[in-house]
């Protein structure tokens, strides 16, 4: 689902974020990314994401080669991968409903059909009665159930998370961990940067460790 | 990256949604339509705002438009007065009343002229006094001071300068004819004058346009700034360019369209105010002229042009802020 050969990425101001990094993520496998808070886990994901561009070597995503991809197809790459971030990124000029059903209308799907999506995803996040809410009146466990249901009303094949617990206590953690872990049984590819070790240990997958840039 | 290169996946894990092209076109003018109505509720939730924007633009699209208004009207006027080229012959003193009648007869039948009017010096007076307010002063006068007159008019055939100099050095030439003047120069003023108005009001019209495109990428350029948050969520979850751009659009069509009637209601009310100082001024030329609106045309372009900038000032503003949007 994911490959990286060789990649770099240096930013703009000299700062080497990413150096000579190797790793693959296959179809239906959930992985774990760990590191320091600096080590690269970020860039690495925004590199998926084509937020940010390789500075040297091959980033694979899907059977695409990224470097490849021209800036006006991001936007049908993106719609392919769920992404959950730490601050959540959701809007609060809106309802719960209508955040999640973001995608759904960026991808021009009908009301109807966007209801139904919508409420099966705010279902499988135990969401579903808080829909008419502002997500503001939201607490921040409920936060980031939505925007985990954001990330895959679309049903993606491959679901990124960048410290997707970084803000919560140990059980509201090991829950959005058990969501994450509960999309990959159903065949999601699934990619976490976390630093919280002693989570990631009690869950049966793949710990990748980020250190100054490398892989180690 | 197309909707075909999905297939190979259906085979793994959750199944892939695929939308049908007619589907999509249907969805496409449905989200059009939609956006359409998002960006002019979001514009009445800011009613002052939005009212003072609207106010700005139409103001600055009214002034060309009554100045075209104005312009058509006195084009107008002067079209009613083309042709009646007007030659007075001033008589000299010493004629009698009979030979200035003959004189009239005798000039009638020269086929450079038509429409002639033989004034006696007594008409002169009359007419003089009914029309110039000086009836009490000329009463006290012994004498009638006024020569007798004949007008005239050069038949359409002999309306051309050249034709007008000989015609006028031949009536100077007979017997009796003191002076022959023809109301031709203040004519050939009034029309350079609108064409240098017609001028003014195309430069005028250019300068506001830029300054009303000008305007509404201002305002768009702040509407951009307050949705920041929006957009990158939008360009994160995989909305394109057009999708992000798509309500900016439809701001400035909204910015451009109530700019527009704004404009047109302005103009048909400052013409209904100025409508009775125009009458009084027309009834005192003795005409029967009709002061004219901006007319159906000239609103549906006015209109037509108001929301062309204001789609062309939110393109603009889009083109040049959105790209800076991007999520880092």
């Amino acid at each position: 689902m994911i490959r990286f050969d060789n990649v770099s990425m240096r930013y703009p101001g000299g700062h080497e974020a990413l150096r000579q990094v190797d790793f693959s993520l296959e179809r239906g496998e959930m992985a774990f990314l760990t590191g320091h808070s600096g080590a690269g886990k970020s860039t690495l994901l925004k590199l998926i994401m084509l937020m940010e561009r390789a500075s040297q070597g091959q980033v694979m995503v899907d059977g695409n080669n990224l470097n490849r991809l021209p800036n006006r197809q991001i936007p049908f790459l993106r719609r392919r991968i769920g992404v959950v971030f730490q601050n959540h990124q959701l809007l609060f000029d809106r309802s719960v409903f209508n955040n999640v059903a973001l995608p759904l209308v960026i991808s021009g799907y009908d009301d109807s059909d966007i209801g139904k999506r919508v409420r099966a995803a705010l279902d499988k996040v135990g969401l579903l009665n808080k829909e008419k809410l502002n997500p503001i009146l939201l607490s921040s466990g409920e936060q980031q159930r939505v925007g985990i249901a954001r990330a895959i009303v679309n049903k993606p094949q491959l679901l990124l998370a960048d410290e997707p617990t970084g803000n919560l206590d140990p059980q509201l953690s090991a829950e959005i961990m058990g969501l994450f872990h509960q999309f990959n049984q159903v065949g999601v590819s699934v990619l976490v940067a976390s630093h919280d070790l002693e989570l990631i240990s009690r869950l049966p997958h793949r710990v990748m460790r980020l250190s100054q840039g490398r892989m180690v | 990256m197309n909707e075909s290169s999905a297939s190979p996946r259906s085979k793994h894990g959750a199944s892939v949604h695929r939308i049908q092209a007619s589907d999509l076109g249907r969805s496409y003018l449905r989200h059009h339509l939609q956006v359409a109505v998002e960006s002019l509720i979001r514009l009445l939730r800011a009613p002052v705002a939005t009212l003072m924007t609207v106010m700005v633009l139409s103001i600055a699209l009214t002034l060309p438009s009554v100045l075209y208004v104005g312009l058509k009207n006195i084009q107008a006027v002067s079209q009613q007065w083309q042709g009646v080229t007007q030659v007075t012959l001033y008589l000299s003193a010493e004629l009698s009343e009979e030979q200035g009648r003959d004189l009239a007869l005798q000039l009638d039948s020269n086929d450079q002229i038509q429409n002639l009017v033989y004034l006696s010096k007594g008409d002169a007076l009359a007419e003089f006094k009914q029309y110039s307010g000086f009836a009490d002063a000329l009463e006290r006068l012994d004498d009638n001071p006024l020569p007798a007159v004949i007008l005239l008019e050069p038949s359409i055939d002999y309306l051309q300068q050249a034709q007008l100099d000989r015609l006028k050095t031949q009536l100077e030439s007979v017997d009796g004819v003191e002076e022959a003047q023809i109301d031709m120069a203040w004519l050939q003023r009034l029309f350079s004058l609108t064409l240098l108005a017609q001028q003014l009001v195309i430069v005028l019209s250019c300068l506001l346009g830029f300054a009303v495109v000008l305007v509404v990428g201002n305002t768009i350029r702040l509407e951009i700034e307050n949705r920041r948050d929006e957009i990158l969520v939008v360009k994160l979850v995989g909305g394109t360019d057009g999708f992000v751009r798509r309500p900016f659009l439809y701001t400035g069509l909204w910015y451009g369209l109530a700019a527009g009637l704004a404009a047109w209601l302005l103009v048909q009310g400052s013409l209904w105010y100025l409508s009775g100082v125009v009458d009084r001024l027309i009834s005192l030329y003795q005409s029967d002229f009709q002061l004219q609106g901006l007319g159906l045309v000239a609103a549906v372009v006015l209109l037509g042009l108001s929301i062309s900038i204001g789609v062309c000032g939110a393109w603009l503003a889009v083109i040049r802020h959105l790209k800076a949007i991007e999520p880092k």
